[in-house]
C-alpha cells in the first residue's frame, strides 16, 4: 500500500525526521491559509497523488509570493497529470501539498527497502539526489553505496557514519545523518514498509539537513498490525473494481484487454493471462479467487469481470485441488444465471471431480463453452471474442 | 529415493486443530503420511482423530521423534510457530500459511541461519513424495511415483503441470513448492542441487514467476551444476510493472524480475524454456524420448 507524500511527511515529523514546513490542502482557498502559516514567503505547490514523475509532468510549482499560491493552486487542482508511472490515462489531482521553499546547497539520495535477496533491510544512499537512482546505478554504479542491516540487532550508529563518510558528508552533517537514517530504520521496522525513499535529502545553506521528499510503501501483509497506517488507505488513488474485489477477498487487477479471467491461485491465474496472450488476444485483467472459491465469490468475481466495459468474453480456468469441481460448477451455473451474462463464457474445470462437473455444465441451460485443457480454454474464448 | 521426505517421515501439525490444519492433517494422514503428532497451545493432552495434541513442538518431538513439522498457523503468530520448531530442532519445517509480515520473516530467516534446520515456505502448497507421504495441501490423487523432479514457486500451477506429466504415465519423484513469498527458507538452487544428487530424479521440471532474481541465480546454478534435463515455465509474461500479482513476491519492479529476463537467463543455461504453460508435460516427453 501507497501513501501521499503529505501523509509520508506527517509520518517523518512523528520520528524526528526533518521535513519542510506545510500541510495538505484541498482547495484554493485552503492552500492559501496553509501559506499563511508558514514562515518563508516562497512556498512550494506539490500535486499529491501516487506517482513519481509529478515535477515533470508539471505538478510541482513554485509561488515567488503567498499570493501566487492561489492562482498555482488553481492551475494544478482538477489538472489530469501524466507521468511515466501513472500510464497514458493519467490521475486528476484532487489534494496539494503547501510547504516552504527551502534554501538547497546538495542534494542527497536516500533510500530503505526490503531487501529479499539477503532478506534484510537495505539502505541505499548516494550523492547525486534528485535524480531516478535506476538512472544512477546505470550511469554511475560507484556513486551508490548499500548496507545491509542485520535484522537480529538493527541499525547501529557506525554503520551510519560509515555510509556518511563514504558520501563525504560534511563534518557539521554527520550527526544529523546517522541520527536520521536511525530514526527512519525506527519508522521502517515498527510501521511495516516496504520502501522508503527520500529524494531529494538536501542539505541547507547552513548545514542542515531535510527530507524535501518523501516517498513511502508498506507491507500489506503488516497493516494488521498498524491500523494507524491502514487509516492512511486513499480508495481515490485506486481502482474501484478493485477496492471492490478486495472487499470479497479477491485479488483482482484490472488490466487492458478484452478477455476477462477467473482463476483459482496466483501462479495459474498469471499464466492464464499469458495464454490468452499466446492465444492472440490481451487479458482483462489479473483475478485470483483464491483456494475456496465458493459460489458467493465467484458471483462476485462475474459482477466485477462483467462491471468492466472492456470485456468482450470470459475464461473460468478452476483447478480443483482442495474444492470439489462439481461444486464449483454448481457455482458457476448460479451465478450465471443472477448476473446474467451477456458475453461469451468458457469455463475449464479440473481436478477433483471434473467429469461430474463438466456434465453439469453440459446439462445446464446455461450459454457455456466447455473447455478440457488451459490450452483448449484459451483458444475457445479468443475464437469467441474475435 | 526422493528428496527430504519418504514412507519414513514423521509429521507434526502446528495448528492441527484450526479450520485449515484439521482438514489438512486429515488428508495427508488419508494420503499414507505417518501424522505423529498435532501441537495447539492449551489443548495438550487432547487427541484428534487418534493424534496426540501437545502444547509444544518440544514435547511433541520428545514423545513422537517427529522430524517434519506442518504449519497451518495464521499470518499474526507463524512467524513464532517457525521459530518454536527451529528451536526443537525439527530439522524439516514447513509451512504452508500465507501472509506473514515481510519483516516477521527477515527476523526468521536471522533465527534460521545459526540452526540445523530447513524451511519450506511459507505461502506455498507443501511437499510430496508420490506414493509415500504428503506433507502439505496439494491434491494427493493427480501425483504418480516416478522420475521427474518438481519444484515451484506456485501452488495450482504446480497442479496443472503435475497433472500434464500423470496424464502422459510420466510420474514425480518428488514435488516441492518454494512458495510465493518474497523472503522464504529454501530457494530454487536448493532444491535443484538436491534433484542433481538424487538418483531417482531423471529430469525436473521448474516454474518460477515474475519478481526477485531467484530464476536468474538457479539459471547460473544450472549451468555449471545440473547435468540433467530442466523444462522451466515462468508465470507473468503479461503482467504489467509495479502490481503485486497475487503473491506478496510476483512483481516487476525497477524493471527488473522480468518473466522476459528469466526466461532468457534459464535459456542461456541450456533449460528448454516453454512460453506455453500447457506445454510443460509434452517438453518433459521430449526430454526422455531423447
Amino acid at each position: 500500500m501507497n501513501i501521499h507524500e503529505y501523509q509520508a511527511k506527517a509520518l517523518f515529523r512523528k520520528y524526528q525526521i526533518p521535513v519542510p514546513n506545510g500541510d495538505v490542502a484541498f482547495s484554493p482557498e485552503e492552500a492559501a491559509s496553509v501559506a499563511k502559516t508558514l514562515e518563508t514567503p516562497i512556498c512550494v505547490v506539490k500535486a499529491q497523488i501516487h506517482a513519481g514523475g509529478r515535477g515533470k509532468a508539471g505538478g510541482v510549482l513554485l509561488a515567488r509570493t503567498r499570493e501566487e499560491v492561489i492562482p498555482l493552486a488553481k492551475e494544478i487542482l482538477g489538472k489530469i497529470l501524466v507521468t511515466p508511472q501513472t500510464g497514458p490515462e493519467g490521475k486528476e489531482v484532487k489534494k496539494l501539498l503547501i510547504e516552504e521553499g527551502a534554501d538547497i546547497q546538495n542534494e542527497l539520495y536516500l533510500s530503505l527497502v526490503a531487501d529479499r535477496g539477503s532478506g534484510s533491510v537495505v539502505v541505499i544512499a548516494s550523492t547525486e539526489g534528485g535524480m531516478e537512482i535506476e538512472e544512477v546505478a546505470e550511469a554511475t554504479p560507484e556513486k551508490i553505496i548499500r548496507l545491509s542491516i542485520d535484522p537480529a540487532f538493527g541499525f547501529q550508529a557506525y554503520e551510519g557514519r560509515s555510509i556518511a563518510f563514504k558520501m563525504g558528508l560534511p563534518k557539521e552533517v554527520i550527526g544529523q545523518f546517522v541520527k536520521l537514517l536511525g530514526n527512519l530504520y525506527r519508522l521502517f521496522i515498527e510501521k511495516g514498509a516496504m520502501q522508503i525513499e527520500i529524494n531529494p535529502l538536501i542539505i541547507t545553506g547552513d548545514n542542515r539537513l531535510i527530507a524535501l521528499d518523501a516517498k513511502v510503501g508498506f507491507d500489506d501483509s503488516a497493516l494488521f498490525k498498524n491500523p494507524d497506517v491502514s487509516k492512511l488507505r486513499d480508495l481515490d488513488e485506486e481502482d474501484v473494481l478493485e477496492t471492490r474485489a478486495a472487499e470479497f477477498g479477491l485479488n483482482y487487477i484490472k488490466l487492458d484487454g478484452k478477455i476477462g479471467c477467473m482463476v483459482n491461485g496466483a501462479g495459474l491465474a498469471m499464466s492464464t493471462m499469458d495464454v490468452i496472450k499466446l492465444a492472440g488476444s490481451e487479458p482483462a485483467n489479473f483475478l485470483d479467487v483464491g483456494g475456496g472459491a465458493s459460489k458467493e465469490t465467484v458471483k462476485q468475481a462475474f459482477q466485477i469481470l462483467l462491471d468492466d466495459p472492456n470485456v468482450k468474453g470470459v475464461l473460468v480456468n478452476i483447478f480443483g485441488g482442495i474444492v470439489r469441481c462439481e461444486r464449483i460448477a454448481g457455482g458457476i451455473i448460479d451465478a450465471a444465471k443472477e448476473v446474467s451474462l451477456n458475453v461469451p463464457l468458457v469455463v475449464r474445470l479440473e481436478g477433483t471431480n471434473a467429469t461430474e462437473a463438466k456434465t453439469l455444465l453440459a446439462d445446464s441451460d446455461i450459454e457455456l463453452i466447455v473447455a478440457d485443457t488451459l490450452w483448449d480454454g484459451a483458444q475457445k474464448i479468443v475464437a469467441q471474442v474475435s | 529415493m526422493s528428496i527430504l521426505v519418504n514412507k519414513n517421515t514423521r509429521v507434526l501439525v502446528q495448528g492441527i486443530t484450526g479450520k485449515e490444519g484439521s482438514y489438512h492433517a486429515s488428508a495427508c494422514k488419508e494420503y499414507g503420511t505417518q501424522v505423529m503428532a498435532g501441537v495447539t497451545p492449551g489443548k495438550g493432552g487432547s487427541d484428534f482423530e487418534g493424534i496426540p495434541v501437545f502444547n509444544t513442538v518440544e514435547a511433541a518431538v520428545i514423545e513422537t521423534a517427529a522430524d517434519v513439522a506442518l504449519i497451518f498457523v495464521p499470518p499474526p503468530f507463524a512467524a513464532d510457530a517457525i521459530m518454536e520448531s527451529a528451536e526443537a530442532a525439527v530439522p524439516l519445517i514447513i509451512c504452508i500459511t500465507e501472509g506473514i509480515p515481510v519483516m516477521d520473516m527477515m527476523r526468521v530467516k536471522r533465527f534460521l541461519a545459526e540452526k540445523p534446520v530447513r524451511l519450506i515456505g511459507p505461502n506455498c502448497p507443501g511437499i510430496i513424495t508420490p506414493g509415500e507421504c504428503k506433507i502439505g495441501i496439494m491434491p494427493g490423487f493427480i501425483h504418480k511415483k516416478g522420475n521427474v523432479g518438481v519444484v515451484s514457486r506456485s501452488g495450482t500451477l504446480t497442479y496443472e503441470a503435475v497433472l500434464q506429466l500423470t496424464e502422459r504415465g510420466i510420474g514425480q519423484s518428488t514435488c516441492i513448492g518454494i512458495g510465493g513469498d518474497p523472503v522464504n527458507g529454501t530457494n530454487f538452487i536448493d532444491v535443484l542441487e538436491m534433484f542433481e544428487k538424487d538418483g531417482e530424479t531423471e529430469a525436473i521440471v521448474m516454474i518460477g514467476e515474475i519478481g526477485g532474481d531467484a530464476e536468474e541465480a538457479a539459471a547460473v546454478f544450472i549451468q555449471k551444476n545440473v547435468s540433467k534435463p530442466v523444462v522451466a515455465f515462468i508465470a507473468g509474461m503479461t503482467a504489467p510493472p509495479g502490481r503485486r500479482m497475487g503473491h506478496a513476491g510476483a512483481i516487476i519492479s525497477g524493471g527488473k524480475g522480468t518473466a522476459a529476463d528469466k526466461m532468457a537467463a534459464l535459456e542461456s543455461a541450456g533449460v528448454t524454456v516453454v512460453k506455453n504453460p500447457a506445454l510443460i508435460g509434452e517438453a518433459i516427453e521430449k526430454c526422455f524420448a531423447k
